[in-house]
């Protein structure tokens, strides 16, 4: 079943168009991903989907009701944990998740059951009667996204839910995340610029300056890279290069003083090569592609792994409006 | 079943500003302390050089409905700016993206405000016998009504007011700007029946004027001669009552149009 359907979707703000002609579906119980440079336009999508922001075209269904039309009835149906912090952070967290539930009529025995599992899942129980303005940036996040979780929704959009976690509750949060998914049949639509993160997702969509680029499972996307990547090291580069030129037709590229070759099934292909090779081989390393070799693949540009500063947001957002 | 959740979704936004209110002890003494000072200076100074004799009425007793009033104002005022504050912190976000309609919003904020500023408006009834006022404890449902619907009034224009504008600066701006005409010209300081026509004007669309009227008619009443009490008076309490209802209605309709609008 298709629990998101956006067909032909643009956002225009005063001349920029932020989201271009974008359609895609989502299937029930699917985690999918949403993976851009800053600026792509992942933010402005889920604020389209989530009712928060009016489309300049295209028509958008969540849970088959229409974002324009049937908002109530989208909202109840969503979850969301927004890029920029929402906490009342004169709150406790404890209360911040109360005014959440009541938003979202959740009956009080449901709420006082689920407030433990979400607190605990985020490891924040033992800090629920502190005022949140006391928590940590980290802390914070993992709040909002137990928040999210209270009134147990259909599909949870997550807007970079990782961003600013350590790496011990981002792998906790992927597990529950993935759990949710298996037990709940809960969709998870999520953006993120963390390529490892990604991977998670069952099928990922890749923006560009508004644009769909590339539309797959991960698996596959990194299958139209063009197969594995065979890095050796040799004391004679030039007739390794020529070597490999000459009996396998491959074209190698020479970097720092070692080889790379992409190649189909570079499993197999390994021990045959080193049966065959003349030229001396130092070492050896082989690698499936990265979805950063996939956006570089389909952009010629790579993606920056790292959290970018408001500065650098600000300049790209410049940047692009002046193109 | 709508209805219920409207109630329900009003009532959170509710105890979350009173919430904030509650905590915030520095605002709650200020805010406190502001109206002490105003009786306290324009009070005493006032009443020993300008107001003097065939005024018929105690000066300072003159001035105290229209301090409870002023208080009611400006904490009506300050409450709605958590509107501002939460679209600048984003948590207006997690409100709007919430199955509750906007009226239910509206509602609760100005309920929250009104509540925050009947209560403080009731505290300052505690300096009565400090001012040789006795209070008739038939009086106390009259006060609290007159309270909550000048706060009603008040912050139903701070929201409309907050809904209009972008940041805190400019809403700060603009009550700024209001908060003294309206409190100047609303009778709290001097009576409205000998003032220029330009004054009567202002003073009969500003809600505070009504507020305060019908305060110290309940209050001064058998206090003070009524002959003098009847002459400083502008309308029937009744009047005063309609106006603030009407009021009401109409910009609280119009805060929750600009606020939909808006978001
Ligand atoms: N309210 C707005 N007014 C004008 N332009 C906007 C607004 N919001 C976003 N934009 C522009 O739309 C484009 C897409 O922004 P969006 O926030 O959707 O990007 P994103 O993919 O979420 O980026 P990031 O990874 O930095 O969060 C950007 O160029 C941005 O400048
Ligand atoms: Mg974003």
């Amino acid at each position: 079943m298709e629990i998101i359907k956006v067909r032909n979707l643009v956002k225009r703000y005063n001349g920029l168009t932020a989201v271009d002609h974008i359609s895609f579906s989502v299937e029930k119980g699917e985690i999918f991903g949403f993976l851009g440079p800053n600026g792509a336009g992942k933010t402005t999508t889920i604020n389209i989907l989530s009712t928060l922001l009016a489309p300049t075209q295209g028509e958008v269904y969540v849970n088959n009701f229409n974002v324009l039309t049937q908002k109530n009835q989208v909202r109840k149906s969503i979850g969301l944990v927004f890029q920029d912090p929402s906490l009342d952070d004169r709150l406790t967290a404890e209360e911040n998740l109360y005014f959440h539930a009541r938003l979202y009529h959740v009956s009080h025995s449901e709420y006082q059951k689920k407030k433990e599992e979400v607190l605990r899942l985020v490891e924040l129980w033992d800090r629920r009667k502190d005022i949140v303005k006391t928590f940590s940036g980290g802390m914070k996040r993992r709040l909002e996204i137990a928040r999210g979780l209270i009134h147990h929704p259909a599909v949870l959009f997550l807007d970079e839910p990782t961003l600013g976690l350590d790496p011990q509750t981002r792998s906790h949060l992927w597990d529950y995340i993935l759990r949710l998914k298996a037990e709940k049949e809960m969709t998870i639509f999520m953006t993120t610029h963390y390529m490892n993160e990604a991977d998670y997702c069952d099928r990922l969509i890749i923006i560009d300056y508004g644009k769909i680029v590339g539309f797959d499972t991960p698996a596959n996307l990194k299958k139209a890279v063009g197969g594995d990547i065979i890095i050796l090291g040799s004391p004679q580069p030039q007739q390794l290069k020529q070597e490999l030129a000459q009996k396998y037709a491959l074209a190698a590229k020479e970097e720092n003083g070692t080889i790379m070759v992409e190649i189909n099934n570079g499993k197999t292909f390994l021990p045959r090569l080193f049966e065959e090779l003349q030229t001396q081989v130092t070492s050896v390393s082989l690698r499936e592609p990265t979805l950063d070799d996939v956006f570089l693949h389909l952009t010629g540009r790579k993606i920056r792994e790292e959290e970018a500063t408001p500065l650098d947001r600000m300049r790209q957002h410049h940047f692009r409006r002046r193109r | 079943m709508e209805f219920r959740m409207t109630v329900e979704a009003a009532g959170a936004i509710w105890q979350r500003e009173f919430i904030r209110y509650w905590r915030d002890k520095t605002r709650i003494i200020s805010t406190m302390v502001q109206p002490l000072m105003f009786l306290a200076i324009f009070g005493t100074g006032l009443k020993s050089s300008l107001a003097r004799g065939d005024f018929g009425l105690d000066f300072v007793q003159f001035m105290y409905p229209g301090i409870i009033a002023m208080s009611i104002m400006s904490v009506s005022f300050f409450s709605t700016i958590s509107t501002v504050w939460d679209r600048e912190f984003g948590f207006l976000k997690e409100i709007l993206v919430a199955p509750i309609s906007r009226v239910s919003i509206t509602l609760g904020k100005i309920l929250g405000a009104v509540t925050i500023a009947s209560i403080q408006g009731f505290l300052l009834l505690v300096l009565a016998p400090v001012l040789k006022i006795r209070l008739h404890p038939l009086t106390f449902p009259y006060l609290l009504l007159f309270m909550i619907m000048v706060a009603f009034s008040l912050a139903s224009l701070g929201l409309l007011i907050a809904s209009l504008m972008k940041t805190t600066e400019s809403f700060g701006l603009v009550m700024q700007l209001l908060i003294f005409p309206m409190f100047f010209v609303s009778g709290a300081f001097f009576p409205l029946t000998s003032v220029p026509r330009w004054m009567k004007w202002l003073a009969a669309v500003n809600p505070l004027t009504y507020g305060v009227d019908a305060l110290r008619q309940i209050l001064l009443f058998r206090q003070t001669p009524a002959e003098a009490l009847y002459q400083v008076s502008l309308h029937p309490v009744s009047v005063d009552a309609l106006f603030l209802l009407v009021f009401s209605v109409v910009i609280i309709s119009l805060a929750a149009l600009a606020f939909n609008k808006k978001n």
